[in-house]
């Protein structure tokens, strides 16, 4: 990223300068000032959370816009070609020879009408049947007649991913866009996905712009990282250069909330949320959120800052960052617990399908549980199973040795009061017909009859929740995804329950808002001394916040004991895998 | 897979077919009071009431009664007309093929026109053309199609211009394709009637196509436009279509009702007005199950269009 | 996740009524200044009709007669007497034919998405048999024995409506029944009938709307075809749909007689599809022109 100008002849690969993108008609600007630069067959991380911006940067990287956004300003050479302003015909030329894209998710991409040899044959102009099947090997699919009639709802989700892959490569263009390609994989299933793209990469000598939410997978794969918040790259470098010595806060703040798979190093959060591009602030958009802020932050843009060679940031303190990151504090627990909780011989199907086989657990009062696996695993329906949610499975759930009937329906007040759900989607989980005071007090009006004093109780959950007190009028999409999962959790300590089932609580939210809600939920449990069910397919996150894991597969429980002992020991060949197979990254200061 | 999903529909449609006989029956033979009297009125002589009373088997108890009514109907036998004393069937089969024709006509012009149309506008979203037709479908859905009727009727043949007949004069014995001229403002009211429903569906099925990831993929990789179209867009688009076509060819056989009898077409329409009126069970009975038969198959086959172009449902074993 | 980030200050707008977000699209506000000249044609028309409604004027089919401005109808009288009188039977009668249908059609529809299984079935499948008879049909069938009554055509206009409405807002239900704040309320036990009423219905309300505006539209059609089809309102009333049958005959003679409640009823469903279109624009979403 050292000084070019627009006249330079340039032997990058991609060079992008001044790209502006904005929404039409509403023209907030969406993307700004983007200035990236990539040398042939270098890989290039776009970090951000969600609203910052990069999947319309990516999309714009092929002058694609999606409906309501245009190109509004600036370049983006290709090979020397400037592809935003070409024609429509040249664009589409350049498309699939040049620049291709991978997307997100392949069940939606391909299409669902067209068999796969079809959709892959009709990326190289003229049909070259050999070069379909080289590719289909190079990615790992099979090459023969059966498989390319198939269509892609006959394939699995890596190998439909693979198919994307192959398809991008078919016209071995200079430049690849990747848009969170392992969004929705298992870890296993991303590793093979991520060596196959790196492969392909090398193969190829093609450039490729990786855009993810995901420090760890960027970390293991990339020369170079951008960070993208609100719109802006705020910062750009060598990856190791940025991993190590971050010359943003927000790339400090982003990188200690990510949660430590070796659990050594406390997972912080950032307070606030990322500004919708309607309302970004004048000055710094991270400034409202930054601890270093001072006076010009809130109205002056920080312009970009090199600090190093090819180490830009966008930030007046770009000096003064600091990542310190804090030994992660074990919650004092109860050494030798009670069982709250006991489930025994749990099995339970979902139509016709098992989903469960035989589960026996003992949750610990006080203590986390995690339940761990991928999709498909189970996890879901057993936490449901204990909240009296999904009445179908047979077996035993004891609470306080108190056997509970399969349906919530069927189970006394106090058993529904005591142990309390929270949802994975909060944007799912909140009627948004009501506001936060009715979606709190209504289970405890029912629960537990009538509240002496209701706006008491209203204030003194939300508190709890580290929310506003003036929160209590709005309705849930007045809120950011970070306070209506405040409010889930609010509405379920209204009821004063022992056990909080919490499943998969931080899969719908950003990294930085997800490190809150899992400090909130920690400070709860030793506060009113919780016992928490907590579900998730994030082994790097059981790590940080469970005493107790529970490792499922296939709807059966494959390891179960302390996280401690668990993972520094696994003794299943699953939980190794998912062990080895998950991407992380070491944090310069770590203890 | 796919032909046992066909012949569970097919179950359905029988089921209903049989239930539908049941409602038939029930709303006409078996309401309370004495059928025969508020079919022949007051004045009527007991002989007459007996007659008829032993015609629709009145005396037998409510069972016995459908039966033997639903016997007559699977042998084709659907007794006579009260007001004419001819047999029923022998009533209706010119009649049936007549409103076939209209029906036939007005579906094949309308489906074809309106997909284009649909098609057309969505693919010039928010042009002045998208504006314009979606305003003026909104207006011609919104019309009863009798009321569509006589303003073609005031436009084209007694107001502004006076070019087509304003009914249907049938002058000699033949086909009623003799005088096409008296044809054309029968199915262009159908036709206004029907295809504003599919254009708007086509519209809104396929916007939502071309907003999809695969048709943005295709676009990403760099096909023609008319390949992402022809290719992409369409087959996904022509499921939902069908079954709003269907629905539309459905409606005609009601809507032929009303048509029928503004411009006096010798067809099933006006058959069945004009029976209501002369209180002709046997006529009502046959008419209505006829075009409830017709309903129930039409949607038979939107349905299997719709499984055979799915993939999912073909590729299952 | 990046169209949640946007989604902002769209949710600021969701907070005002659907009522009031629908009035902000022009084409409702065209579509209730049609509808509200026609009601007032019809609720105030007969206060300034300027001769008695079955007053005799003049000869039959008079173009021009003295004292009329619109000449006379088949009988010889005053045509804008008849055309003031002739609207208010057929609002009232269509209002109330929406009202049954979609009342009755919205708890079944409720019924069935929220509580599947069986009961979704049977109230589905009883549904079908009603939906293989077009409306028009089922309205003839149930009119040939029992004879034009005003309170019988209510009723099989509003049940014909019935399983059409059920159908949509069955489909919306399933939509909410499957999202996690009703399985909160369930979590808690709360009653189903209150769930069905409290988490459910008020996410319904946008479909309900459409429905009522939709369902208003076709009963007006349909009665009004009925009274044309001489098997609705009975002579002497004064009736738009039945003004069109009586004088259909002298069109080219008199055209007025058929024109001006033509006019009027076609103004009024234009209306009236205005306003729905405006609504399912406000509540976003809503597909329209399939449920006929």
């Amino acid at each position: 990223m050292t000084s070019t100008t627009p006249t330079t002849p340039t032997t990058a690969t991609l060079d992008v300068d001044h790209l502006r993108i904005s929404g039409v008609p509403s023209d907030a600007v969406i993307v700004d000032e983007v200035r990236l630069e990539i040398a042939p067959g270098e890989i290039v991380g776009v970090v951000g959370e969600s609203g910052s911006g990069k999947t319309t940067l990516g999309l714009g990287l092929l002058a694609y816009c999606k409906r309501g956004t245009r190109l509004d300003d600036g370049r983006i050479l290709i090979g020397g070609r400037d592809i935003a302003v070409l024609p429509a015909g040249e664009v589409r030329r350049m498309r699939g020879v040049s620049v291709a894209y991978i997307p997100q998710s392949p069940a939606s991409a391909l299409n669902p009408a067209l068999r796969i040899g079809t959709q892959l044959r009709e990326c190289v102009g003229d049909v070259d049947e050999a070069r379909v099947r080289e590719v289909l090997r190079e990615v790992a699919l099979p090459d023969d007649d059966t498989f390319l009639k198939r269509y892609p709802h006959q394939l699995s989700g890596g190998q439909q991913q693979r198919i994307a892959i192959a398809m991008a490569f078919i016209g071995k263009p200079r430049l690849i866009v990747l848009d969170e390609p392992t969004t929705g994989l298992d870890v296993t299933t991303q590793k093979h996905v991520l060596e196959t793209v790196r492969r392909m990469c090398s193969i190829y000598g093609s450039a490729a712009v990786y855009i993810s939410h995901d420090m760890a997978v960027v970390a293991d794969l990339v020369d170079r990282i951008a960070v993208m918040y609100s719109g802006r790259v705020v910062e750009a470098g060598p990856a190791a250069e940025v991993l190590a010595r971050p010359r943003h806060p927000y790339t400090a703040r982003l990188l200690m909330a990510v949660p430590d798979l070796a659990g050594e190093r406390q997972m912080l959060g950032i307070p606030g949320h990322a500004p919708s591009p309607l309302h970004r602030p004048d000055g710094c958009a991270f400034a409202p959120r930054c601890l270093l802020a001072e006076d010009r932050c809130t109205h002056e843009r920080p312009p970009e800052r090199q600090i190093a060679e090819g180490h830009t940031a966008r930030c007046f303190k770009a000096g003064e960052v600091r990542v310190e990151p804090s030994p992660r504090v074990e919650p004092a627990v109860a050494p030798t617990p009670e069982p709250v909780l006991e489930i025994s011989g749990l099995s339970a199907r979902y139509g016709r399908k098992r989903v469960l086989e035989g589960v026996d657990l003992t949750v610990a009062r006080g203590h986390c549980t995690a339940l761990l696996g991928e999709s498909g695993s189970g996890k879901t329906t057993l936490s449901r199973c204990i909240a009296g949610l999904h009445a179908d499975f047979e077996g035993t759930i004891t609470l306080d040795g108190e056997p509970l009937p399969a349906s919530s329906f069927r189970r006394t007040t106090d058993q529904r009061r005591r142990v309390q759900y929270v949802f994975q989607n909060p944007y799912e989980s909140l009627n948004p017909r009501k506001t936060v005071r009715e979606l709190v007090l209504a289970p405890v009006k029912h629960l537990c009859g009538a509240v002496a004093d209701p706006e008491a109780l209203l204030q003194d959950v939300l508190a709890q929740a580290a929310l506003r007190p003036d929160l209590a009028d709005r309705f849930p999409d007045q809120l950011s995804g970070g306070e209506r999962q405040r409010v889930a959790i609010a509405r379920a300590l209204a009821a004063k329950p022992d056990v909080l089932v919490c499943d998969e609580v931080t899969s719908a939210l950003d990294v930085s808002v997800q490190s809150s809600i899992v400090e909130l939920l920690q400070r709860l449990q030793a506060e009113l001394d919780l016992t928490l069910v907590f579900v998730t397919h994030d082994i790097a996150l059981v790590r940080n916040i469970a005493q107790q894991v529970a490792v499922l597969e296939h709807g059966r429980i494959v390891e179960h004991g302390p996280v401690r002992e668990v993972m520094q020991n696994p003794q299943h060949a699953y939980t190794r895998s998912l062990m080895k197979d998950t991407p992380t990254f070491v944090l310069e200061g770590t203890p | 897979m796919m032909l046992r999903l066909v012949g569970r529909r097919l179950l359905h449609g029988l089921v209903i077919l049989f239930a539908v006989s049941i409602v038939v029956f029930l709303a006409t033979q078996a309401l309370p009071g004495d059928a025969a009297q508020a079919i022949l009125g007051r004045e009527a002589t007991p002989e007459r009431l007996a007659a008829l009373r032993g015609q629709l088997h009145l005396g037998e108890p409510l069972v016995g009664q459908y039966l033997a009514w639903l016997q007559g109907i699977v042998t084709f036998d659907l007794g006579q007309s009260l007001a004419s004393g001819l047999p029923v069937s022998e009533l209706l089969i010119p009649r049936i093929s007549n409103s076939l024709v209209l029906m036939l006509i007005a579906a094949v012009i309308a489906t074809p026109l309106s997909i284009a149309l649909g098609t057309w506008s969505a693919l010039r979203r928010d042009s002045a053309t998208d504006h314009v037709t979606s305003g003026f479908t909104l207006v011609l859905a919104a019309l009863p199609e009798f009321v569509i009727g006589i303003f073609l009727v005031l436009l084209l043949s007694t107001g502004v211009f006076h070019v087509l007949p304003a009914v249907f004069v049938a002058n000699e014995p033949g086909p009623i394709w003799i005088d096409p001229l008296q044809l054309v403002l029968p199915t262009l009211t159908l036709v206004l009637a029907v295809a504003p429903y599919i254009v708007r569906m086509m519209r809104a099925t396929m916007l939502e196509v071309l907003e999809s990831e695969y048709v943005q993929q295709a676009r990403l990789k760099g096909l023609p436009e008319r390949t992402v179209l022809l290719r992409h867009a369409l087959p996904n688009a022509i499921g939902p279509v069908a079954q709003v076509v269907a629905l539309q060819m459905a409606w005609l056989a009601g809507g032929v009702v009303v048509v029928e009898y503004l411009f006096r077409f010798p067809g099933v329409g006006f058959a069945l007005v004009d029976a209501v009126n002369n209180r002709d069970l046997p006529v009502v009975q046959g008419l209505s199950l006829l075009i409830a038969a017709v309903y129930i198959v039409v949607n038979l086959a939107a349905d299997v269009v719709a499984l055979a172009t799915n993939p999912k449902v073909r590729t299952a074993s | 996740m990046t169209a949640i980030a946007i989604s902002a200050p769209a949710a600021r707008r969701h907070r005002d009524g659907l009522l009031v977000r629908a009035v902000r699209v022009r084409r409702t506000r065209i579509g209730l200044a049609l509808t509200l000249l026609v009601l007032a044609t019809a609720f105030l028309g007969p206060l300034v009709a300027p001769h008695g409604v079955d007053d005799f004027v003049g000869g039959p089919y008079l173009a021009e007669s003295p004292g009329t401005v619109f000449g006379t109808d088949n009988l010889g009288r005053d045509v804008l007497t008849r055309f003031l009188h002739g609207g208010q039977l057929l609002l009232v009668l269509s209002l109330l034919a929406t009202l049954i249908g979609v009342g009755i059609g919205a708890a079944v529809g409720v019924t069935a998405g929220y509580r599947r299984g069986w009961v979704d079935e049977t109230l589905m499948r009883t549904g079908d048999v009603l939906l293989a008879f077009p409306q028009v049909v089922v309205a003839l069938l149930f009119l040939s024995i029992l004879g034009p009554q005003l309170w019988l055509i209510v009723l099989i206009v509003g049940l014909s409506h019935a399983p059409r409405v059920a159908r949509v807002i069955r489909g919306a239900t399933l939509g909410v029944a499957e999202r996690d704040f009703v399985k909160a309320a369930e979590a808690a036990a709360v009653p189903r009938w209150r769930i069905a009423f409290s988490e459910i219905l008020p996410n319904v309300t946008g479909a309900l709307m459409v429905e009522l505006g939709l369902r208003l539209t076709y009963s007006i059609g349909l009665i009004a075809a009925l009274s044309f089809l001489g098997l609705g309102l009975q002579p002497p009333t004064a009736d738009w749909g039945l003004m069109i049958n009586e004088n259909r005959v002298a069109l080219t003679v008199s055209p007025w007689a058929v024109v001006l409640p033509v006019t009027a009823i076609a103004v009024l469903t234009i209306g009236t599809n205005l306003i729905t279109d405006g609504l399912s624009r406000a509540s976003a979403g809503i597909d329209r022109g399939v449920t006929r």
